[in-house]
């Protein structure tokens, strides 16, 4: 049977399961075929924190969503055009979120009485008129994978555990999408099993067939490649391109990295990746808590390596003495806070902006630090390039906010030229800078950066004592003098202040917005994809979004007073609102929400279109 | 890790300078004075040697050593001394603290450095007060001490500094007093030339805030009688006549002190540092009473364990050992790995 075959320009899918139904690596697997195509794309896992909840429960649901197109796109998607449900679960807890018309795809095997009272279904959705809206395409997953594998030698479970594999082959052949790279992939993952690797791809490919002949699918889609930049892409998570973007810091900067982690949600998968890269003097360390985590990268950059420690708001409070300490030590350091739904455990694989207040302010005394946030997954690899850049030059620490959501999402990401990174190399302190050439000063500033020397030890000659204690200015001895505090506490504002950061850029296509949206990380996306849809609408509007919090853009007081009105929409009460109005009095408008989830591009627009109403 | 130095120190070499600002007769000038004498005969060039400390009388000491020094938080000192010692293996790294940094505030850090085996030197100064917070009590001070804190007496049960590294894992642990210079140098000469975390208790008197503390074992009229030093390899007897000694009772499972003409000369325990078995070490750690007798000083445990700062250099070489390509080159493989595809 010739099946139809119909264009379109974007889709949305989210496979939705059981916390062990493997529905992360489905939508990874999808993902990457989906980039080998040419597509762009963003994706957004959603998983509970515990690692099985009880089978068949909606707290136990695990999603992925993949958006792709034939043009560049900035989210997740909003709503799935495509659900793929692996038990009544994943049935209950996704359907708000599809729009009426959407595709469901159930495995009906486990659409059971029992499976159905677990989530509180009187009567199997599937069997009344609930799903009326949809277009539903009951499949018997379990039981055609099993019979596909009856052949093969693995047992029951197994089999069943293949189940994913059949929904992925099944996508695959909707979508047109090419598969060697899952074939591939099977082959690296089960090496040590090659029965599993046979079953495996025996479901996938049962999959693909039961698309291929089953009348329940009479039309098969594709979505042509996205323009992109020419060159060589790979989809990347924002953790591991953090990850790598601190091994290219070590790279261009000639230092070795040292990492001081503890593990902590959503942040130890840095510390996984940097793990494994030793052959590039990536040095690790699982510290006994946060507070040695920070204190280890502190004495690790005290000997000359660069010092990082990686994760969340709860280590963030942890780590604060330590971050006063380097502040007062003067020493590079980078801490990356992967934000997560707080306070306290709060919701630990959830994203939020809220830590953006402790990390402006979070310490005792003056203890100014700069700040910076990625604004996208691939992104993530250049802030911390950035970070890096900051701490080594101005020998500060530097804290670098990602979030769940930039964390956990991918997009492609096209790779950079080596040599394009910046050069981060650093110059070790070698000899004394007194002025009779004998004395070595360890707090004489350089004039332009105010960054002190950095004299590690093993240098001879250059023996000295730093501390907690106020430093006289220049010879860094012991002081209480009352006015050399006063000056050492504005020296090390200023020295944050007036750090080089590049001009918040406007994008206002348009050039008469009246009204600008401002915004800071991984709002990027949806803010950009409302801003998109209102100008689609012929009204004009501008956006700019903040990559350095602190310090801020010099031009940004100017850029903020030539618009009428400023929108700031952001994932928490509106803490960089409180900033923009205390710092340029500037009466802004704040937008926010603390779901736990990313804003959705249609929410941001209506807001967005509320405000252009009243201009 | 010792390199011969050219010209050779002395302690002047070592004295910073910094006003030494603890209080006229404290202990701790003893310990400066000790140690600044002893380090020239390490023969580790002074730019090749840190002092970390976090904070309390005992965390100003390395303001007064002219090597390198970090004075830094309450209990941290054993974690920023971590990664200073296993990120630069070529330096010789000294952590000093107190009774209260090292097992009140900072005391997960301790243990974790101890089970680790940092290549670190921990000389915990003990005086069993907080001095620098002038006088509440710490967690060595007497159960029932009268204290600014504990002005009806201290409800706590103390730690036994030398137990706790010991059920850590510690692979050296000594103790010795502030007064007698020549064995507190001769326990920090066989704490340097360990490979991994050498433990050192160092009893320091606190003569504005819990003077005397420590009286019985320095008073000559008392000391030897309350004193076991310990020889590796020497019969453990003490008493101005070795009238004391040290046996295995039987059945039990410690050591008891008995009279040394009550028992046979093979009943008594030769000391043996290098005992796998933390439970001797142990054992010895627990024969002193609250009223500090029978104390023993010097080297309880000694044993070779590889230090976490030579396994995870070793890890890093072995990685390293397999590249031959720039690290630029190393860095284009690794963004291009994985799944990639290009776009013309």
């Amino acid at each position: 049977m010739t099946k139809q075959i119909r264009q379109l320009d974007r889709v949305v899918i989210r496979f939705a399961g059981d916390s062990g139904d493997g529905m992360q690596l489905t939508g990874d697997r999808f993902t990457s075929e989906t980039a080998q195509l040419g597509n762009d794309i963003s994706t957004l896992p959603n998983f509970p924190a515990e690692i099985r909840a009880p089978a068949g429960t909606l707290p136990g649901v695990s999603s992925f969503q993949v958006h792709f197109a034939d043009y560049d796109i900035l989210t997740p998607g909003d709503a799935p055009n495509v659900l793929v449900a692996m038990n009544p679960a994943a049935l209950k807890a996704n359907l708000a979120d599809l729009p009426r018309g959407a595709d469901i795809i159930v495995n009906t095997d486990e659409f059971t009485k029992r499976n159905l009272a677990k989530v509180g279904y009187q009567t199997s959705p599937l069997d009344d008129d609930s799903l009326a809206g949809y277009v539903v395409h009951p499949v018997a997953l379990t039981s055609m994978t099993v019979g596909a594998l009856a052949a093969h030698q693995v047992s029951k479970k197994d089999a069943e555990r293949s189940k994913n594999m059949f929904a992925l082959g099944l996508l695959s052949w909707m979508y047109s999408r090419p598969y060697e790279s899952t074939l591939r992939f099977l082959e690296r993952k089960f090496a040590a099993r090659p029965e599993l690797v046979a079953a495996n791809v025996a479901a996938f490919k049962a999959g693909w067939n039961f698309g291929e002949t089953t009348e329940d699918f009479a039309v098969r889609y594709e979505v042509k490649p996205a323009k992109m930049k020419p060159g060589t892409y790979r989809n990347i998570t924002g953790n591991a391109a953090l990850s790598l973007g601190l091994v290219a810091a070590g790279v261009r900067s000639g230092l070795p990295v040292f990492l001081g982690a503890y593990p902590i949600t959503p942040a130890s998968d840095i510390l996984h990746e940097l793990s494994k890269h030793k052959r590039f003097g990536v040095l690790t360390v699982q510290a006994e808590d946060e507070i040695a985590a920070v204190g280890a990268a502190l004495g690790a950059s005290y000997g000359g390596s660069l010092g990082v420690t990686t994760t969340s708001g709860p280590g963030v409070a942890l780590k604060s003495e330590t971050i006063s300490l380097a502040v007062a030590l003067e020493l590079p350091l980078v801490i990356v806070d992967v934000q997560r739904a707080g306070p306290s455990t709060g919701m630990p694989t959830k994203t939020e902006q809220a830590d953006l207040n402790m990390a402006l302010y979070g310490r005792h005394g003056e203890a100014p630090v700069a700040v910076i946030a990625p604004r996208s997954p691939s992104d993530c690899f250049f802030a911390a390039l950035e970070a890096a850049r900051i701490a080594l030059t101005y020998r500060t620490p530097v804290i670098l906010l990602s979030d769940n959501y930039v964390a956990n999402g991918s997009e492609p990401w096209l790779l950079p030229d080596v040599e394009s990174l910046p050069d981060l190399r650093v110059e070790f302190a070698t000899k004394p800078n007194g002025e009779d050439g004998t004395t070595f000063l360890p707090y004489l500033r350089d004039p332009e950066t105010l960054a002190r020397p950095w004299a590690i030890p093993g240098t001879a000659g250059l023996e000295h004592r730093i501390g907690g204690l106020e430093k006289a200015d220049k010879t860094g001895d012991i002081s209480y003098d009352p006015a050399n505090h006063d000056f050492m506490v504005r020296t090390r504002a200023a020295r944050i202040e007036t750090i080089p950061v590049p001009d918040i850029e406007v994008e206002d296509p348009d050039g008469d917005a009246r009204v600008l949206v401002l915004g800071w990380g991984s709002t990027y996306g949806p803010i950009g994809a409302a801003c998109r849809g209102v100008r689609q609408r012929g009204l004009s509007i501008a956006q700019a979004h903040l990559r350095h919090l602190a310090p801020m853009p010099a031009n940004l007081g100017e850029v903020l007073r030539s618009y009428d009105k400023v929108v700031i929409p952001e994932m928490n009460l509106g803490q960089l609102a409180h900033v923009i109005r205390a710092r340029y009095l500037v009466d802004a408008i704040s937008y926010n929400q603390v779901r736990g989830l990313p804003f959705t591009a249609a929410e941001l627009e209506t807001t967005l279109e509320e405000v252009l109403k009243n201009v | 890790m010792s390199e011969p130095v050219a010209v050779k120190l002395t302690a002047k070499d070592f004295k910073s300078d910094q006003e030494v600002r603890w209080c006229p007769g404290c202990g701790d000038y003893a310990i400066l004075a000790a140690i600044q004498q002893f380090m020239p005969e390490l023969n580790i060039p002074r730019e090749r040697t840190v002092f970390v400390s976090g904070i309390g009388c005992s965390s100003r000491f390395p303001y007064y050593m002219n090597t390198y020094g970090m004075h830094s938080i309450h209990g941290r000192a054993p974690a920023i001394a971590t990664g200073l010692s296993v990120s630069r293996p070529d330096l010789s790294v000294w952590v000093v603290t107190g009774d209260g940094d090292a097992l009140s505030i900072g005391g997960n850090h301790l243990i974790h450095a101890l089970r680790r085996n940092v290549n670190l030197k921990i000389l915990l100064f003990n005086n069993r007060i907080y001095g620098l917070t002038k006088g509440q009590y710490s967690p060595t001070s007497e159960v029932g001490k009268i204290t600014k804190s504990t002005p009806a007496g201290s409800a706590d049960a103390p730690f036994n500094p030398l137990s706790l590294a010991l059920g850590a894992e510690a692979s050296f642990v000594g103790r010795t007093i502030d007064s007698d210079r020549k064995h507190l140098q001769s326990v920090l000469r066989a704490a340097a030339e360990h490979e991994g975390s050498a433990f050192v208790e160092i009893y320091q008197n606190c003569n504005i805030f819990n003077d005397g503390a420590f009286d019985q074992l320095k008073d000559p009229s008392t000391r030897d009688d309350y004193l076991i030093r310990l020889e590796h390899g020497q019969p453990i007897t003490f008493g101005a006549d070795g009238q004391f000694c040290v046996v295995h009772p039987p059945g039990g499972f410690g050591l008891e002190v008995r009279d040394t003409n009550s028992v046979r000369p093979e009943e008594i325990v030769v000391h043996d540092a290098t005992v796998t078995d933390p439970a001797y070490a142990f054992a010895l750690s627990r024969l002193p009473g609250l009223d500090l007798r029978n104390t023993p000083i010097g080297v309880f445990r000694s044993v070779d364990r590889p230090s976490y700062d030579s396994v995870v250099q070793a890890q890093l070489a072995a990685a390293k050992a397999k590249v031959t390509e720039t690290p630029e080159q190393q860095l284009a493989g690794l963004l291009g790995s994985g799944d990639t595809w290009t776009i013309i």
